[in-house]
């Protein structure tokens, strides 16, 4: 505490959002016969530049020298206030925050209570500003190159944004190639867009960028650091090819003998070879040898891969490689998984053979997939003369997940259309509501009401075998409510496709430990703010983009993988970043050396000085959490801007405050 | 192992089949079943729908004469009825402390009272599989039921209860503890779609269109399966599917001749126990001439029949089921 | 939610069925799907799909709610309940629905609340269920001739011991019965 301390207080009314509830002209009132309280006053909206300018005048003209702003959650409007004092000329950290509203208004339905509560969070704030401290923030230079996980359409956009910018991008792929689910597609909505023909070009442009390196059959391992100094190891595994030999010719995956169910690019529809690459534009070009199902790596024999290729690009030696790179921000672009249809066993996908799901139906059109576009029966032969397609499989069901998967109603219609223009077969669309808000989206339902396709509003019950007379035997019965006649219907069909809903990679949760950021409980990864900043995430330096972070079109996946590269470029282009000054800080005069605070440092932002054997706070890492103040022994950890002092007048004065409105009764 | 057991009102009699075999099984295979001393009727689907807190205490004094033995921790039914309302009065009772206080009051003018939770219902189905085990079965099997086509028939109150956070002790829509155990005798089981398909209930006496329409959508399905025998696992089932299959017949100008027998009388013929002690001969439609098929060469596919695929042959992989 | 009140003489069709159905039957989330509907095994010979009696009941249309065969015609199977999306416990409110439709007198065919009575009867008066004495009853006062049809199951059933002539008693009839009285002056209470 200061020789004349002199506080500035200010109630803020935010509208009606607090003073609908807190008499806020009483606070103000009753604020301003707190010790050390120089000025009270209370206003409509703090956060407006009129409201800063009282701040700023008080402080300028009227020797305010410490600033106590009651009005919102200081998420929002810490950085506002805490400006307007430095412009004033007042160390920002002389500034507290209380927050009458999340915490008061918001949440407290008797009024006489909800003033009683301001009053206290007031005495508190002002309490403590008393005893802070005048700090200085820490700047940290931005490494611009930046780390892109995943090279789907979501992935490969952020990294062309960011290379072309002329910053370098590390670009990590789990798969053998880039492509992500996009180039498993046939046909893309509202425009119906050749998937592969609209991917691909980027995918070359990525592959080939000279800012974009290129890092696909590999993982992230381990992430350290903070925004703008990551340091990230990441594993290549073991293609068994040598990149730099392989002329990608193709030869060593026609001519492996071991035949495999492709159950990631064919969606288990097709098959691959031992080695493989996924897909014909593959990027890179190079093939992968999957060794669970090499019969060189499982038995000992064969090895015509390496017989036949012309370059002896093949060796089975080759180990994976870990390499570490340093980046200065990162945007996680994971993409999604289909949801399990064998788990809701009434529409039998897995048990009756000519169910399939999205992605095998999406296999089966693409010209290039395992029956070469044709539309036909599990039987790889049969064209069939009626299709069902079943939306809301998996999505809008507390008994699996409860969301709309966003984009299954208009792949939904797109089967439809593809359906009747490879075979002319009757299309039955079963569903709950026609989900179709984009633009162009309607028009494209219009289209294919257009085309004669038969809607049924009703959730399908169930999907059977078991037929009821001789119009349903060797059919598929769809058995659904036609809820818009209010009847019952089985409709026998030959085919039917389900729209399964989409669901969060498998292992989201670990991921997202991985790079410090949390999941959502359907384990999307969780933004910043779901409307205002969607791509960034409570972790500085570490963005979410595209469908990891909720179900969403290629239109919107796009947008948000640019929407991430912008913001990466902003940050490189500031060049260095303020670090949040309420760090740790080690008193090396009673410091004993023991080292409990590095093991529980969550940030392992404590490092041992050897040569003076005591504890050392690396301030940048350092992210304020306090762990290491409790675990001291000695009690030789301070923690700036949240000190005993400090945290000990804040309750003194909320409690004093409470206290003093106990009515005590005299018997 | 030691077992509270509730038979119901039908294993006194129209399903009295079900109870001697199930005695009959029981000591073989180590089960020891004690009866619930003067139990009264669960109130079936009928109570409950004329009564609220009574069908609750009906249901309820049973579990409450069932803990009174301390030495039983587990109920066990064979009716799917009964266990399906034993189960639902226990976690109802369980999950609203109202409820439970209204009910135990009922009860107290009675003498009783039931404290939600003390007792685990179970099925008898249940019991066999999962206590005793498929393979502790198979070792014991003298008489393997091989050439024996069995479809197995769940009905649909067994694996529901499976709602609200109560667990069903098998797959609400597609069970396979009962193909297991049909599997573990030597039979082969006939892949059935409407295994936990309802089989209408009362609905004979309510609506003969509806309740013979149920009834012939399951015997239907299991001729077209080629199935020699229906196994089912509850007195309801069996009495629509047995002893209505021949009015059925009649209203739907239907000739099917598809016996239903317990599973628990599979079980015992598996054992080498005789029929008569398992109550065969007391299903309507007789079971007899398909019982003899037992050891008997298996006749040659029918035509058209869904063949092997062929070597080189277009067609396209089925999904795993296993992961799931 | 629960057994605890009965709504106030305002209250709408809607409210008295969820406070007479027991726990949180979350009735009020129908999102009007129709699995419920498309999964009934006697949906199709029902008045009303179970979604269109949600929708009439949140309509008020108290009358033709009650007027319904379609609690009557529930088999109990409980797949409309495991499916829907919205977890509404839809067999429970289809027993409420019978209580109610009896109690308002408000369903015109008598056949099936009728079966249900004289099955009570015999479990409230002797403790266990009577077949002969159900089967009897129901036949002569809701379908004398329907007895000649299944003659042949009757004589079936008889010669296989399997159906009883008379009533089997509990031990302790009059505890069931001071419980079953208690219950229900409980329930008229509440």
């Amino acid at each position: 505490m200061i020789e004349n301390t002199r506080v500035g207080v200010y109630i803020c009314h935010c509208g009606s959002n607090i003073a609908g509830v807190v008499d806020v002209a009483e606070v103000a009132k009753w604020a301003a016969g707190l010790p050390h309280v120089a000025t009270s006053q209370d206003y409509k909206f703090m956060c407006s530049s009129l409201g800063q300018e009282l701040i700023e005048k008080d402080i300028k003209e009227h020797g305010v020298n410490r600033v106590v702003v009651a009005s919102c959650s200081p998420h929002l409007h810490e950085p506002t206030f805490r400006n307007a004092c430095a412009r004033a000329g007042l160390n920002p950290y002389l500034f507290e925050m209380a927050n009458i509203r999340e915490q008061d208004s918001w949440v407290t339905a008797d009024k006489a209570e909800a003033t009683k509560k301001a009053k206290a969070l007031v005495a508190a704030a002002v309490s403590r500003v008393a005893h802070q401290e005048a700090l200085n923030s820490l700047f940290v230079p931005i490494d611009p190159n930046v780390l892109v996980v995943g090279g789907g359409v979501t992935g490969i956009q952020a990294a062309l944004e960011v290379a072309n910018s002329g910053h370098k991008v590390y670009l990590v792929e789990r798969e053998p190639s880039l492509g992500g689910h996009m180039a498993q597609f046939d046909k893309t909505f509202p425009t119906l867009d050749c998937s592969a023909c609209i991917l691909t070009p980027k995918m070359f442009d990525a592959g080939n960028h000279k800012n974009i390196q290129l890092l696909t059959w590999s993982e992230v391992e381990k992430v350290d650091g903070y925004i703008g100094n990551f340091t990230v190891t990441i594993r290549k595994r073991a293609r068994y090819v040598d990149e730099s030999k392989c002329n990608g010719c193709g030869v060593c995956q026609e001519k492996c003998p071991k035949k495999v169910v492709d159950e990631v690019f064919e969606a288990g529809l097709g098959y691959r070879k031992a080695i493989y690459t996924p897909f014909p534009q593959a990027v890179p070009k190079f093939p992968v040898l999957d060794r669970e199902n090499c019969n060189f790596f499982q038995k000992g024999i064969c090895k015509v891969c390496q017989k036949v290729c012309p370059t002896g690009a093949i060796d089975y030696e080759q180990p994976d490689t870990l390499m570490t790179v340093k980046v200065g921000n990162i945007i996680l672009a994971t993409g999604y998984d289909l949801f399990d249809a064998r788990r809701i066993p009434q529409y039998g996908f897995g048990r009756l053979p000519n169910v399939f799901t999205s992605l095998e139906f999406e296999r089966m059109t693409n010209a290039a997939g395992p029956t070469g576009g044709k539309v036909v029966l599990r039987d790889g032969v049969t064209q069939p003369k009626s299709v069902a397609i079943i939306h809301c499989v998996g999505s809008r069901d507390r008994n699996y997940h409860n969301y709309c998967s966003a984009i299954c109603c208009m792949q939904s219609l797109k089967f439809a259309h593809l359906v009747g223009e490879k075979t002319g077969a009757d299309v039955y669309q079963c569903y709950i509501d026609i989900r179709t808000p984009a633009k162009a989206y309607d028009e494209f339902y219009q289209r294919i009401i257009n085309e004669g396709v038969h809607f049924v509003r009703g959730k399908v019950a169930e999907v059977t075998d078991a037929a009821r007379g001789p119009e349903e035997a060797g059919k598929t019965i769809v058995q659904v409510e036609d809820t818009l006649i209010g009847k019952q219907r089985r409709i026998p069909v030959d085919m039917v496709v389900l729209s399964a809903g989409l669901q969060a990679r498998a292992d989201a949760k670990e991921v997202g430990k991985k790079f410090g950021i949390s999941c959502s409980a359907d384990a999307w990864f969780i933004e910043k703010h779901p409307k205002l900043d969607p791509v960034a995430t409570m972790t500085d330096g570490v963005f979410v983009a595209g469908a990891c972070q909720g179900p969403k079109d290629i239109p919107a996946s796009v947008a948000q993988g640019a929407a991430a590269a912008a913001r990466v470029l902003s940050i490189i282009g500031q060049g260095q970043i303020e670090i949040e000054a309420a760090t740790a800080i080690v008193d090396e005069t009673s410091c004993v050396g023991c080292k409990e605070c590095i093991a529980s440092c969550p940030y392992t932002a404590i490092e041992f000085l050897e040569d003076l054997q005591k504890a050392h706070v690396i301030e940048a890492l350092c992210k304020g959490c306090g762990t290491c103040v409790g675990t001291c022994l000695s009690k030789s950890i301070r923690l700036r801007h949240f000190t005993d002092e400090q945290l000990v007048a804040e309750m003194i004065g909320a409690m004093q405050t409470m206290k003093s409105f106990e009515t005590v009764e005299v018997q | 192992m030691k077992y509270g057991y509730f038979p119901g009102c039908s294993l006194e009699r129209n399903a009295a089949a079900y109870h001697i075999s199930s005695m009959a099984v029981a000591k073989p295979l180590g089960m020891d079943f004690v009866e619930v001393e003067d139990w009264n009727c669960c109130g079936a689907t009928e109570y409950v729908s004329l009564n609220l807190i009574a069908s609750y205490a009906l249901i309820a004094r049973n579990l409450a004469q069932a803990a009174k033995d301390s030495t039983i921790a587990q109920l066990v039914a064979p009716c799917s009825a009964c266990y399906l309302n034993l189960r639902k009065c226990d976690s109802y009772m369980a999950k609203s402390p109202a409820l439970a206080e209204k009910v135990n009051t009922a009860l107290a003018a009675g003498g009783l009272a039931y404290k939600a939770g003390t007792l685990r219902v179970r099925h008898l189905l249940d019991v066999m599989v999962n206590d005793i085990g498929c393979e502790a079965i198979a070792a014991k099997v003298t008489k393997p039921l091989k050439g024996l086509r069995v479809v197995p028939y769940y009905g649909c109150m067994i694996v529901r209860p499976g709602y609200s956070g109560q667990a069903s002790f098998d797959n609400v829509e597609q069970p396979d503890t009962l193909d297991k155990l049909l599997a573990a005798l030597g039979a082969e089981v006939v892949p059935f779609s409407l295994k936990a398909a309802c089989c209408g209930g009362h609905m004979t006496q309510i609506s003969e269109a509806t309740g013979f329409e149920l009834i012939r959508r399951l015997v239907k399905s299991a001729t077209d399966g080629r199935a020699d025998l229906i196994a089912t696992l509850c007195p309801m089932c069996q009495l629509n599917l047995d002893a209505f299959q021949g009015p059925m017949n009649r209203f739907c100008k239907t000739d099917y001749h598809m016996p239903v027998l317990y599973f628990t009388q599979l079980v015992g013929l598996a054992l080498g126990i005789d029929a008569k002690s398992l109550g065969i001969g007391s299903e309507l439609v007789d079971a007899r001439p398909a019982l003899a098929k037992i050891g008997v060469e298996a006749p040659p596919e029918p035509e058209g029949a869904p063949k092997k695929p062929k070597r080189d042959d277009k067609s396209l992989p089925m999904p795993r089921m296993s992961a799931v | 939610m629960s057994t605890t009140t009965t709504p106030g003489p305002g209250a709408t069709l809607f409210d008295r069925v969820v406070a007479a159905t027991p726990g949180d039957c979350r009735l009020g989330m129908c999102i009007q799907c129709g699995t419920c509907g498309g999964s009934c095994p006697s949906g199709p010979d029902m008045d009303h799909t179970p979604r269109a009696l949600f929708a009439l009941i949140n309509a008020g249309m108290r009358d033709e709610v009650l007027r319904s065969n379609t609690p009557w015609y529930c088999v109990s199977c409980y797949y409309c309940t495991v499916r829907c999306p919205q977890e509404v416990h839809i067999t429970d409110v289809m027993y409420t629905l019978k209580r109610i439709a009896v109690q308002e007198n408000g369903f015109d065919d008598s056949k099936a609340p009728d079966f249900s009575k004289t099955f009570i009867y015999w479990v409230e008066n002797h403790g266990r269920a009577f077949e002969l004495g159900l089967m009897g009853v129901h036949m002569l006062r809701h379908n004398p001739f329907g007895a000649f049809k299944i003659a042949g199951m009757g004589t079936g059933m008889l010669s296989r011991h399997r159906m009883a002539f008379k009533p089997t008693r509990i031990k302790q009839l009059n505890g069931l019965k001071a419980i079953l009285a208690k219950a229900k002056e409980l329930e008229a209470s509440a």
